[in-house]
């Protein structure tokens, strides 16, 4: 195989994700007979070919004046800013006083 | 009148207009008869009454002033678990956003609520719409209607499941690499992907931003052009959506298709299909044959390589895009007094095997000494499909294919190898690629009695040609 276990680890760690001793020997095999099957890419000489970029090919609907709105402010938020805390699985509410309310988080400095 | 005969967009007009039912009696019918049903298919995840009753007294208070009825007046629609619903829990399918509800609507459904439309609920669908079958959704497969030991398709299961079934007049899905066609195919309905930007994206819960798409299920190709109508066009909260004109695709599909030129690449019809299945997709292209199209034969050399593009480019934005879900905004949090910590369990413990398995392979495609070989490389590829698209456009009005090389496959029948799974998409991920619209149309069943899709393709913001060519065929069919 050419996927080693120290790559199936390695990759975990960049994704953040916590994996079982079995999802390790999982995604190994299948991980590594999926980049067998896209090797096949390397038949196409691609070397004059500009990469795509975006949903549509080059010259399609891509005028670039138009991917932006105004620069002026909704009238409205968007978002109720109590309503998106509420939605975390931690979350300090606005006070009475004012305070907008935060997420809270494990603790990250030390001192 | 017995509702069970409003099931078009047309009859529920016509239903409301004399007055033989009102919109929340019409709500409340379908409610009833998706309790009925949905024990069995798990089309649905979640009904939100409350807003669907108030909009029909909306409607009907509209009714009772004799005003004009805007295009969706009191029809029910059925939405995506991964396109967001102010208040209505939206989990996209995974544990990780069990308990979350959006703070916002996305324009998609905005967009149908001013139109009129009554929103029953959220389908079933793959986890974060990443699957073939709808056997990753963390709350269970949905069944096919047709034949409930058998999946739907996917990853918009419940929308199709919904919209066969008789729960829904029409039902919103999305499709990244045939999640709205291939779904279609298997249970029996039209279903449409647009052109990549004629519909927002915004509120529609990421997994590949430059493939997502949201698009129509109907009963009838004229039902899913009419809500493909109220959805379409710019948005300035989705910088990817076009700023082209909205045709009236309810007025275009009418138009007659003699003469218009249908494109044939054998890429299509290679060994590996159903030999029903091609069957019936050489019958549907003798079918518009006698309707006058011009049968073209092409070649599209790259379609072979389009798989291996597909599962390089998406799964390297949905590493990127499903990040976000990280135990501190919303949805699921494993505690840990390491922050770092608390990111791993929480995604570990939230996301299913084919989310993690996908977050790896785009991980590792984008990852350092293997971005220019894999994920540059599947960019190359993907201009070169899209390449072969224009080319043929230059020579034909409408591209058609199977749309799924097989018919509605046993539950369980292909869990076990995810390479084999994804080549369930072959046919539908080239025009994902390429950014082109497509539509499949049911166009006959199996000798076991499955149904069977003819996928048709169309120029970049093309639609009305594969409205209309779509639209002619159904009704040849049912003649």
């Amino acid at each position: 195989m050419k996927i080693t276990r120290e790559d199936v680890v390695r990759v975990a760690e960049l994704a953040h994700l916590e994996l079982s001793e079995a999802e390790v020997g999982l995604f190994r095999g299948q991980l590594d007979s999926i980049l067998e099957y896209v090797e096949k890419l390397n038949q196409l000489d691609t070397a004059n070919v500009e990469p795509m970029a975006g949903g549509r090919p080059a010259g399609v609907a891509d005028d670039p004046s138009s991917a932006l709105r105004d620069d002026v402010p909704w009238p409205v938020a968007p978002i109720d800013h109590p309503e998106a805390l509420r939605a975390a699985p931690d979350a300090a509410p606005p006070t009475a006083a004012g305070g907008p309310g935060f997420f809270r988080v494990p603790k990250v400095i030390d001192r | 009148m017995s509702a069970t005969t409003a099931r078009t967009i047309p009859s529920v007009r016509e239903a409301l207009r004399s007055k033989k039912i009102s919109a929340r009696e019409l709500a409340g019918e379908f409610y009833a008869r998706i309790e009925k049903r949905n024990p069995e298919l798990n089309a649905f995840l979640a009904l939100c009454p409350e807003r669907a009753y108030a909009q029909g007294d909306r409607v009907d208070a509209m009714i009772a002033r004799g005003e004009d009825l805007p295009p969706l007046a009191g029809v029910p629609i059925a939405v995506k678990d991964v396109i967001s619903t102010r208040g209505v829990p939206t989990t996209c399918g995974s544990r990780i956003l069990e308990c979350y509800r959006p703070a916002y609507d996305a324009t998609a459904v905005l967009r149908l609520e001013a139109a009129g439309a009554v929103i029953l609920g959220k389908t079933n669908c793959d986890e974060f719409a990443m699957g073939s079958s709808n056997e990753n959704s963390a709350y269970g497969p949905v069944r096919n209607p047709v034949a409930p030991d058998r999946v739907p398709g996917g990853s918009s299961g419940g929308s199709a499941a919904a919209v066969a079934a008789g729960l829904a007049v029409a039902a919103l899905g999305t499709d990244t690499g045939g999640s709205i066609r291939q779904p279609a195919s298997l249970v029996g309905v039209p279903g449409m992907m647009p052109t990549y930007g004629r519909v927002s994206r915004y509120g529609l819960i990421a997994f590949a931003s430059s493939l997502d798409r949201i698009g129509p299920f109907a009963t009838t190709v004229a039902d899913a052009a009419t809500v493909l109508g109220v959805m379409a066009g710019r948005d300035p909260n989705d910088s990817t959506s076009a700023p082209i004109p909205v045709p009236d695709y309810a007025a275009e599909i009418d138009k007659p298709v003699a003469g218009m030129r249908i494109g044939i690449a054998k890429e299509y019809f290679a060994e590996g299909s159903d030999p029903e299945v091609r069957r019936h997709v050489e019958a549907a292209i003798e079918r518009l044959k006698s309707l006058g199209c011009q049968p073209v034969e092409l070649r599209m050399p790259h379609t072979d390589y389009a798989i291996a593009t597909y599962y390089l480019v998406a799964t390297a934005e949905a590493s990127a895009n499903l990040a976000r879900f990280d135990g501190v905004r919303y949805g699921l949090r494993v505690d840990s007094l390491d922050l770092r910590d608390m990111y791993k369990k929480t995604r570990g413990a939230g996301f299913g095997a084919e989310v993690k398995r996908r977050i790896m392979l785009g991980t590792y495609a984008l990852s350092a000494g293997y971005y220019d070989a894999y994920y540059l490389k599947a960019q190359r590829v993907r201009a070169l499909i899209a390449r072969d698209f224009i080319e043929a456009f230059a020579k034909v009005d409408c591209i058609v294919t199977p749309t799924s090389p097989v018919p509605a496959f046993r539950l369980g029948e292909r869990t076990a190898d995810p390479l084999q799974m994804y080549l369930a998409d072959i046919y539908t991920v080239t025009g994902s690629l390429a950014g082109v619209p497509g539509i499949s149309v049911p166009c006959g069943r199996t000798s076991a009695g499955l149904p069977v899709g003819l996928q048709i393709f169309g120029p970049h913001f093309g639609e009305e040609k594969i409205l209309r060519l779509a639209n002619a065929f159904e009704r040849a069919n049912e003649a």
